[in-house]
């Protein structure tokens, strides 16, 4: 009975955040806010969900398992890389240099300049 | 010789624990598997990582992914609060500049990493020469204490962490 009102909360938890995040598509104005919905929002809705799959299997199904684990270990190392994605070529193709702020560098950013030339250490 | 067989012994340990929790059972058959999947891959890849990073204190990295997955929840609350809350023309978005004091790129790739994952902010560029991070904040009014909070709760932890 607990058990049961654990994993529907984790449910309903997980599917909160995901309306929230979708709903934040819609109503944020610019491309790099929308970013901000689908890296964080939904991580705490697909986390829900994979909490509440482990609950389910493990007191109700009566077998451990470990998928739900590597699902969030995958989607921890590839949500930050696609967001990373999105901005570059949202930046390369909407934005000019002289809009972002300086590096405070002697380089400027990596998209509108090429690395500086290392010299090989013998 | 042991070096030749594991040239990356995290790699190996990785692999057979990812592979044994991805076929979901541990048996004699599986963990035989993975641990031959550990030996070949590490093996295979070399190529790919000349200079691999030093992790120098395992114990760390765990407190480390601990605050990380909490500040992830707070995250998507917060980011939560403010998309259903906040009014559109209300929504302050800034860019800000983070100089790096990490010079490895497997350092700096989990601090970018971090960033994204956490508080209202993503990693959109790196400059030129690998020294500072262009991150956007969803919705901030002190660009400087941004910055401050980075440095010192995530950067801090990580220079600790490699060597």
């Amino acid at each position: 009975m607990i058990v049961e009102l654990l994993i529907t909360a984790f449910l309903v938890i997980g599917g909160l955040f995901g309306i929230v995040g979708s709903y934040g598509l819609i109503k944020l104005t610019d491309a790099m806010q929308r970013l901000h919905g689908p890296t964080k929002s939904t991580t705490l809705g697909v986390g829900g969900v994979l909490i509440a799959s482990m609950l389910y299997f493990g007191f109700v199904d009566h077998h451990v398992s470990f998928h739900e684990l590597l699902i969030t270990l995958f989607l921890f190392i590839t949500a930050p890389i696609t967001a990373h994605f999105m901005a570059q070529t949202y930046l390369r193709m909407h934005t000019k240099e002289s809009e972002l702020p300086p590096t405070g560098r002697r380089y400027g950013w990596s998209i509108y300049q090429d690395p500086p030339v290392v010299e090989e250490d013998e | 010789m042991l070096k030749r067989i594991f040239p990356h012994p995290l790699l190996s340990l990785l692999l057979l624990i990812v592979w044994t929790m991805l076929v979901n059972k541990v048996t004699l058959g599986n963990l035989l598997l993975g641990v031959i999947i550990g030996i070949a891959l590490p093996i295979m890849t070399a190529a790919y990582w000349p200079e691999r990073a030093l992790i120098k204190s395992p114990l760390k990295v765990v407190s480390y992914i601990a605050l990380v997955v909490w500040d992830i929840v707070v995250a998507n609350v917060q980011v939560a609060l403010i998309i259903l809350f906040k009014p559109t023309s209300k929504i302050n978005s800034q860019w800000v500049t983070v100089p790096l004091e990490l010079t490895s790129p497997e350092a700096i790739t989990v601090l970018a990493g971090t960033i994204t994952m956490t508080p209202g902010t993503v990693t959109a560029l790196l400059s030129a020469d690998g020294g500072s991070l262009l991150v956007h904040c969803l919705h901030t009014d002190d660009p400087q204490g941004e910055i401050d909070g980075i440095k010192t709760r995530y950067e801090a932890r990580l220079k600790e962490i490699f060597a």
